[in-house]
């Protein structure tokens, strides 16, 4: 049911869809002939491969693993924000059923700390807190002991039987006072804190249509499904010591190096493997847990499972930071933009490297010729904030689109239009061209389908009994990205192909994407395919986030086909049909080499091996280097539509409908993509209507670590959600994706925060929009 | 959690037996509270007797009311086409509450007992008078946009968080209890303790006493009784506010009314002003409008709940409105 024909509007050479990729990522390259569409493989909605597994509790999951005489952890964590631990008795827990081991600050081998994400290219950790080395305290959370048991349940009471006296010191707790010391960092992903284009507040002084807003936005906590788990065990054959890990890890190989610098250990002696993840939205990584886990087993001698309860997530592993950010947008008569400052601030510490990055949707969403972008943080004693499902876009598009809007409204125009209005030619920063921009197709799609003609400009317009109904829209957005590291190894043999990259299925449909795309591009069955991945030592280093795994993993494989390819040639006999043949005269087509455009040149796999005289051919590939973001600005699009009913008695507000309209290149598996993006929106309607983290500002405590009080969406919140897309191909792209993770979240606290206006005339500008701010 | 030992009880009097020569014991329905609890180390029973499998039936009273075993799951009263019939505003509060699975659990004393969700009782790391008596009140100063506006002091402001007890006192409800001296039966109101300087007292139960059961009085006015649960997440979430509310006319004026007040309360809340304000009056708006300001006169709102104060006052204005046009409506019908 897609409204959309495939546009030629790039240069599409007529190569079939099983013919090698060339160099997508260069200006003069071609695109993989795999975005084409040709390819019939392509863009089904192949079940998921594991489904039956995971339905059938048979697909193994980190906690669920276990080494012989295996020890069960627990943890206790502090309860002061900042000071020391005068005193930790032990004796009681020491004297426990069962416990094997409580380790403290006193009796913790030395770690050292471990290299931060984003502060070292090969570190994964969330912070650079030392790990129980001293008696110091650095946030009300923090592990200050860690129990073992031969139960767990003997673990947990003994933990909760530790008596530990603090000295309390000043904290830096409260959001509200550490504002007003904010500082620059250092960088913001890597770019400057500060951006200017132009002279945006002169711009902005004379405009003359201005908004300018303040929008609040709260502490989220991450809530995956799965909590963070692992289970491990040290082996020593006498020469080597190894360390074998079942982690819960949505980067397996920067654990390993990150874990070897804290051991001091080799990362060849680290194996991290992770078949399936519970969900990780940003916040599986490294995190202290890992890292007590182990050394508690070290010092037990014996193996170790350490499963965090869902308070354990709260108090270990960060969340999104709180952000009070500022849009200022001056316009003339027409709606086009003659100003556009986005700044702000969002808490921090000074032990993480991630300025919660709420500018980034700004980059690149319009034309304008004067901006102004700052990222100001806020230091305090709290765990390091981290990456949370679009971190930046998710809560930057609800200022920024909820700006948009209140400017529509001023300037008495459609906010489609007005966006429409300001849609850039090129990138507006970088003047870069875009690879692939097709929103005002997303956007005028999605607005026929989800009949929002019909819509009221003049808020509180429409009612049912007490409900005052409203719609709203946003623009979506995420980058795409394919980092560097990927490789692929493929293994071809009688039976099919086994392709193995060092990548991570957190439920989002990886490893049946890649058998699909690995079957088209080898021209073999899906069933003969088998996808490896989610294990440190298998090729290549592909990180589950950025929503870039899919491309990641894409640009591995066509490297890995062409070797594969450049192999099987090289071994062929003198009188073979292919004789004479170099890789890019060939495609991958009915489990063989066929010479493109000559149905009679082919051979079949089988029939290759046998003449090698192999049983198999294995070869390993690394992924081109990820040029293409240089000559181009490369982003996904879309654009939200949210209907909502507001009661008019108790101020409660409820969604009714739901739709996404996304350009985001070529789809390749239209169920898990649906999911994806309903995934996403609905996290979306938690960020906008419920989610909360109550973080004390006395104590700096977090006061709902559970499900029952962090409140995330129930069934009955969610509406039917419609999804629909460009599908696009990508020309720079591997198979023209452009990765779907993160972007759905996007643009949905907007288009919620703009219904709601539309149905009641309140303007929300403080997540989330709960029923008091409507009275 | 700590180690306990656990006792099925096979009858009410065994149970009581138990209960009076063990130190810290305590009755056990479905658990969904009380285990959660030990599991939080708020409690540490040191024996649990099981009373989940006894009183079980629901049966009608002499005089035409329901008389409801204590270990009735929440799932089995709200569906049971008696209470559905009579008592319709009190299946629907049942099945706002929760979700399915602790409905299914979850017993009526247990319900009636459940504690208090505040944050700041839930964690050994913050002050709390309710569970050490002298201890302080986070939540004066915290995260208390769930607590209570009625009913407070400055010890504590947590709120009870049942949904099935506030429907129950406005249908004033009786509770059967058995102790070391026998049985005694006390309108459920009277169950319950305001805070005061003592928030760790919350009932008037002795310390072996058991709920029984619960006896629902006939009222014709309750098989047009409502319950409305407000909250900011559709589903499975505790009240911010909800209101139990019937009304019976004479002509147009109000003969009888039953309202009481969830969410807002330090215990289920029986709007006594606000029914003596509406009974015998003429049903309009400016009798619904002061009646529940005399309701609220009282009410101790801090920054967080102070939201609640008109939250309440317009809920309970449209669910009054609501059952007066029900009422004409009934009344024109018969
Ligand atoms: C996530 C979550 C959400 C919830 N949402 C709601 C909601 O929206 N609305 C709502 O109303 N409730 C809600 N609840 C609470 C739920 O209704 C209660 O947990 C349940 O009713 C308790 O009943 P139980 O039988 O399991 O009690 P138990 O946990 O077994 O016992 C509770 C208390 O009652 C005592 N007790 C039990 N039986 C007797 C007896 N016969 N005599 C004397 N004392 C006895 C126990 O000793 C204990 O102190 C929620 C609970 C959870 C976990």
């Amino acid at each position: 049911m897609n409204p959309f024909t495939p546009s030629h509007d790039t240069r599409h050479e007529e190569k079939p869809p099983g013919a090698l990729a060339g160099d997508y990522w260069r200006p003069d390259g071609s695109p993989d002939p795999l975005g084409s569409g040709l390819h019939a493989g392509i863009g089904v909605s192949l079940a998921r491969v594991d489904g039956q597994r995971k339905v059938t509790g048979q697909a193994p999951f980190a906690a669920e693993f276990r080494f012989a005489d295996m020890l069960y952890a627990a943890l206790s964590y502090s309860t002061i924000a900042n000071g020391r631990i005068v005193d930790i008795d032990t004796r009681a827990a020491e004297a426990m059923d069962g416990v094997v081991l409580v380790m403290t600050h006193e009796n913790a081998p030395p770690l050292r700390t471990p290299p931060v994400f984003l502060g070292s290219p090969h570190g994964a950790a969330g912070d650079d807190y030392p790990v129980m080395q001293s008696d110091r305290v650095h946030w009300n959370g923090q592990p200050v002991a860690l129990v073992l048991a031969e139960t767990q349940e003997q673990a947990d009471a003994a933990a909760e039987s530790l008596l530990v006296r603090y000295a309390r010191e000043t904290a830096m707790t409260d959001f509200e006072i550490a504002k007003s010391q904010a500082r620059e960092p250092d960088s913001v992903l890597g770019g400057p804190a500060t951006i200017t284009r132009g002279d945006a507040d002169a711009a902005f002084e004379t405009a003359a249509y201005r908004i300018d807003a303040t929008y609040t936005t709260p502490r989220h906590n991450h809530n995956a499904i799965e909590p963070h788990a692992l289970t491990l065990a040290w082996h020593h054959d006498g020469k080597r010591e190894t360390l074998r890990i079942h982690d819960a890890s949505q980067c397996v190989d920067l654990a390993v190096t990150s874990l070897a610098d804290v051991f001091g250990l080799d990362p060849g002696q680290i194996h991290v493997t992770s078949p399936f993840v519970g969900g990780g939205f940003g916040s599986k990584t490294l995190w202290q847990h890992q890292i007590l886990a182990a050394a508690a087993a070290k010092l037990a001698a014996r193996p170790v499972r350490l499963a965090l309860s869902r308070e354990g997530v709260y108090r270990v592993v960060g969340g999104r930071a709180c952000t009070e950010q500022r849009v200022a947008l001056g316009a003339d008569s027409s709606g086009k933009l003659q100003a556009l400052v986005h700044t702000g601030v969002a808490a921090m510490t000074r032990h993480n490297y991630l300025p919660e990055p709420f500018v980034q949707a700004t980059k690149c969403l319009y034309g304008v010729d004067n901006l102004r972008l700052a990222v100001t943080v806020a230091d305090m004693h709290m765990l390091a904030n981290t990456f949370m499902r679009a971190p930046g876009e998710a809560v930057g598009t609800f200022a920024l689109e909820s700006a948009l809007d209140e400017l529509a409204e001023l300037l008495g125009m459609d906010p489609l239009a007005l966006r429409a209005r300001n849609e850039p030619e090129r990138d507006p920063l970088s003047g870069l061209p875009f690879s692939s921009r097709h929103l005002r197709e997303a956007a005028s799609a999605g607005a026929e389908r989800f009949g929002w003609s019909s819509r009221h400009a003049a808020p509180g317009s429409r009612r049912e009994g007490e409900w005052q109904i409203g719609m709203g829209c946003a623009t979506a957005t995420y980058p795409y990205q394919r980092m560097p590291g990927a490789a692929a190894r493929i293994t071809l043999d009688a039976e099919g192909a086994t392709v193995e990259v060092a990548a991570h299925e957190m439920g989002m449909g990886t490893a049946t994407v890649q058998t699909q795309v690995a079957a088209a591009r080898l021209g073999l069955p899906v069933e003969t395919i088998r996808f490896r991945y989610g294990d440190s030592s298998l090729a290549g280093a592909v990180l589950a986030g950025g929503s870039q795994q899919t491309a990641a993993i894409g640009g591995a494989v066509i490297a890995a086909q062409r070797a594969l390819v450049d192999a099987l040639l090289a071994r062929l006999e003198d009188d073979s049909p292919l004789a004479g043949l170099s890789a890019d005269d060939i495609e991958c087509r009915d489990a063989g080499l066929g010479a493109i455009g000559n149905a009679v040149r082919f051979v079949s796999y089988r029939e290759l091996l046998e003449q090698a005289g192999k049983r198999e051919i294995s070869v390993e590939a690394k992924a081109a280097d990820s040029e293409e973001k240089s000559h181009w600005s490369m982003h996904s699009f879309g654009t939200i539509f949210c209907e909502v009913g507001v009661s008019e008695v108790s101020g409660e507000v409820r969604v009714r409908r739901l739709l996404g309209s996304f350009d985001c290149g070529r789809i390749l598996n239209a169920k898990t993509a649906a999911s994806q993006f309903r995934g996403g929106m609905i996290m979306g309607l938690g960020l906008a209507l419920m989610e909360e983290t109550w973080f004390d500002a006395r104590s700096g405590r977090i006061m709902n670590p559970s499900l029952a009080d962090y409140h995330v969406p129930v069934q009955m919140d969610v509406p039917d959600i419609d999804v629909m897309w460009t599908d696009i191909p990508d020309p720079h792209t591997p198979m023209g994706a452009r990765g779907i993770g993160e972007i759905g979240i996007t643009g949905v606290g907007a288009a919620v925060a703009n219904a709601v206006y539309n149905a009641c005339g309140k303007r929300v500008r403080d997540l989330p929009i709960t029923l008091d701010k409507l009275l | 959690m700590r180690a306990f030992d656990y006792h099925q009880a096979v009858g009410s009097e065994q149970a009581i037996e138990r209960a009076m020569r063990r130190e810290q014991a305590r009755y056990l329905g479905g658990g969904t509270n009380l285990v959660d609890l030990m599991r939080e180390t708020i409690e540490g029973p040191a024996m649990l007797i099981d009373v989940s499998n006894l009183a079980r039936d629901i049966e009608e009273s002499e005089s035409g009311g329901l008389f409801i075993g204590a270990g009735v799951t929440n799932a089995e009263l709200a569906a049971d086409p008696r209470v559905r019939r009579q008592y319709p505003g009190l299946s629907r509060a049942i099945l706002c509450g929760a979700s399915a699975q602790i409905r299914n659990r979850a017993t009526v004393a247990g319900n009636l007992l459940q504690r208090t969700r505040c944050a700041y009782f839930y964690d050994i790391g913050a002050h709390c008078n309710k569970r050490e008596p002298g201890n302080g009140c986070d939540a004066q100063e915290g995260f208390h946009r769930y607590h209570a506006i009625l009913g407070t002091s400055s010890s504590c402001l947590a709120t009870h968080p049942s949904d099935m007890a506030v429907a129950m006192v406005a249908l004033e409800a009786r509770v059967h209890l058995r102790g070391r001296d026998g049985e005694r039966v006390i309108a459920l109101t009277e169950l319950y303790r305001e805070p005061g300087e003592r928030p760790d007292l919350e009932t008037v139960l002795t310390a072996e006493e058991l709920i029984v059961a619960v006896e629902l009085p006939p009222l014709p006015m309750a098989a047009s009784s409502e319950y409305r649960k407000v909250r900011d997440r559709a589903s499975y979430a505790f009240a911010l506010l909800s209101v139990a509310s019937m009304l019976e006319l004479d002509g147009a004026t109000i003969k009888q009314v039953r309202l009481a007040l969830g969410g807002v309360g330090t215990r289920p809340w029986r709007a006594w002003k606000a029914e003596a304000a509406l009974r015998g009056r003429p049903a309009n708006a400016a009798t619904f409008e002061a009646a529940i300001d005399a309701e609220l006169a009282a009410a101790r709102p801090q920054s967080d709940n102070a939201f609640k104060v008109q939250l309440a006052r317009r809920v309970v204005i449209s669910e009054l409105n609501q059952r007066l046009a029900q009422a004409r409506q009934g009344g024109e019908a018969s």
